[in-house]
């Protein structure tokens, strides 16, 4: 190889290599996940699911929200349709994520990976698509359900579509990095699911996902506060809900400026702790 | 040796875990299309020393050269030169051969052939087969694929043909020789001292951590480790000597005895060699060690 070819190299591994790697990861990393039944399960349709058994069983007890004479109110499929969205968006990127890379970085994947010219930003990418595409299909699926299984009426102005997509974006962002981040926790790929899933389901329950938020006690919607979850659903109910219904938020209004702050907070942390600590295998001193 | 013709340079290369030396200080160069064996027991520090010229793993102390590069320092466009074959893999597989290989070949500037580097590792027929429903062999060939699918000039194998049967065995041999061939060079471990023996220009054999010997396959282990042997019968009792005249004397004994019963001439397979080398390192350690 000449001198020049030599020099003319640092071009070829510039910032366009790393995106069309990231966009050919986005591809191979969506189709393996529709192949892992076990993630299309726990993961993708799992909101869907619990949606219609919760919609299912407890439609019986009548609208929520009611006039005190028993009119108005909304479905209890309506009712748990933002929630349902926010924890697809937390399990999407989290959980996914988490039990993902701890599983490859405990089968050789990463190992591999690392010894290859793939930059660490092209993974991330393949990643980060991959968790986009497959949550954008399953808030799809999830409105489609909602609307057509359950009669749910979807918002109509263009106000509400808005906040949706901030909320969604910022929401599915954060909980992508803090998968990636989360992802160092398990000690092998075999604990993974272990330790992953159940502080997330956890987190459903005092988030407001199952469990009407504002009819928790004020300590356990404080811990709560301190995690984005509670933030996603708070965002998304200020998109789905009726405006009536923010009386019974914690502030008395829907807060949108604090979703964005609680949500824009995690994502910079969970940043910040994936560029510290995320490596492609444990490197010994 | 200049450094335009060396791939591989390591000058008293040594790892520390703590109190235990994993390697004490070894040496060696690989020159450019060669293919060099590092042979050694379970523990000896052929992987260690494979990982840290990867790059995977810090050098305690000592120097180490890849292709011109410090391999703590090995970047992206380094990385591209390299073929990497582990030692181990465990991935869950969901994808096929073909749809791994296109997805690894997009990372490299100048890739091989996908399709010819599927039939080059045997595996044609398997191509749209995802790799988690592949025999042990088999995965080990795709393993083999994805480190030369980047057109490497130099060609890292960590014990490459562990599980494969004979044939797969042969079979790999001749892909590796086709590599040669085009100018690859080769730095294998490995248990086979056969596979060592077809392969390899030069080996190394390594035990606890050093250096034992180093050269041609053929001239390892002290001159006289290679005397044949010439062993026959006689008055009812096995009799040998080690000569390095063994036709003479065949002759001796033919004009002693007429027809020697059980005659045989034995030469010291590499096998043999090879485990006198361990074995005398080992029995001088142990000798240290009673002394110390």
């Amino acid at each position: 190889m000449s001198v020049a070819e030599r020099t003319a190299q640092p071009a070829r591994f510039g910032p366009g290599r790393t995106l069309r790697l990231g966009a050919s990861r986005v591809a191979y990393e969506t189709r393996i996940y529709f192949r892992q039944t076990d993630t299309l399960f726990f993961t993708f349709l799992f909101p869907v699911i619990m949606l219609t058994i919760f919609s299912v069983a407890f439609q019986g007890m009548g609208n929520v929200g009611t006039n005190p004479d028993g009119s108005g109110g909304i479905s209890q499929a309506a009712a748990y349709l933002p929630g349902m969205i926010a924890a697809g968006i937390l399990l999407s990127g989290v959980q996914n994520l988490g039990v993902d890379i701890a599983t490859e970085r405990s089968d050789g994947t990463l190992k591999r990976l690392g010894g290859t010219p793939l930059p660490v930003l092209s993974y991330f990418f393949g990643k980060m698509g991959q968790v986009f595409v497959t949550s954008v299909l399953q808030i799809g699926l999830l409105l489609l359900v909602a609307r057509f299984a359950f009669g749910v009426e979807l918002p109509t102005d263009g106000g509400s579509w808005a906040t949706f997509a901030w909320v969604y974006v910022l929401g599915i962002a954060t909980s992508a990095v803090l998968g990636i981040a989360i992802s160092r926790l398990p000690r092998t790929g075999k604990s993974a699911t272990a330790v992953i899933i159940p502080p997330i389901l956890i987190l459903q329950f005092i988030s407001g996902v199952y469990l009407q938020f504002s009819l928790l006690p004020d300590w356990l919607q404080a811990v709560a506060g301190v995690f984005p979850l509670k933030w996603m659903g708070q965002g998304m109910r200020a998109v789905f809900l009726p405006e009536s219904f923010a009386t019974v938020e914690s502030g008395g209004t829907w807060d949108l400026g604090a979703v964005a702050i609680a949500l824009l907070v995690w994502l910079v942390a969970g940043l910040v702790v994936c560029r510290l600590t995320f490596r492609w295998i444990r490197r010994d001193g | 040796m200049t450094s335009a013709d060396t791939a591989v340079s390591v000058r008293d290369l040594a790892k520390h875990y703590g109190a235990f030396a994993a390697l004490k200080g070894i040496s060696f160069d690989i020159a450019r299309g060669e293919t060099f064996a590092l042979l050694g027991p379970n523990g000896a520090g052929k992987s260690t020393t494979i990982e840290i010229l990867e790059g995977y793993r810090d050098r305690s102390s000592g120097e180490a050269t890849v292709l011109g590069t410090d391999p703590r320092h090995g970047g992206l466009a380094w990385k591209a030169r390299l073929g990497i074959v582990l030692q181990s893999s465990g991935e869950s597989g969901n994808v096929t051969v073909r749809e791994q290989l296109v997805q690894f070949a997009t990372m490299y500037p100048n890739p091989r052939e996908v399709d010819e580097v599927i039939a080059a590792v045997g595996l044609a027929e398997k191509a749209g087969t995802r790799i988690k429903n592949l025999s042990g062999g088999q995965r080990r060939r795709v393993d083999v694929a994805l480190g030369v699918i980047g057109r490497p000039e130099l060609l890292f194998l960590d014990e490459p043909t562990t599980g494969f049967d004979p044939e797969a065995r042969r079979q790999f041999w001749e892909l590796i020789r086709g590599l040669k061939r085009d100018g690859t060079t080769i730095l294998l471990t490995t248990h086979y001292l056969d596979e060592a023996a077809q392969l390899s220009d030069r080996a190394a054999v390594v035990a606890g951590g050093e250096l034992v010997d180093i050269g041609p396959v053929h001239t390892l282990g002290p001159a006289e480790a290679r005397i044949p042997i010439v062993r026959w019968r006689e008055n009812g009792e096995v009799r040998q000597e080690r000569t390095s005249d063994p036709g003479r004397t065949v002759a001796e004994l033919f004009a002693r005895l007429g027809e020697p019963a059980e005659l045989e001439i034995v030469r010291p397979s590499l096998e043999d060699i090879y485990l006198d080398l361990v074995g005398s390192y080992e029995a001088e350690l142990q000798q240290e060690r009673m002394s110390a």
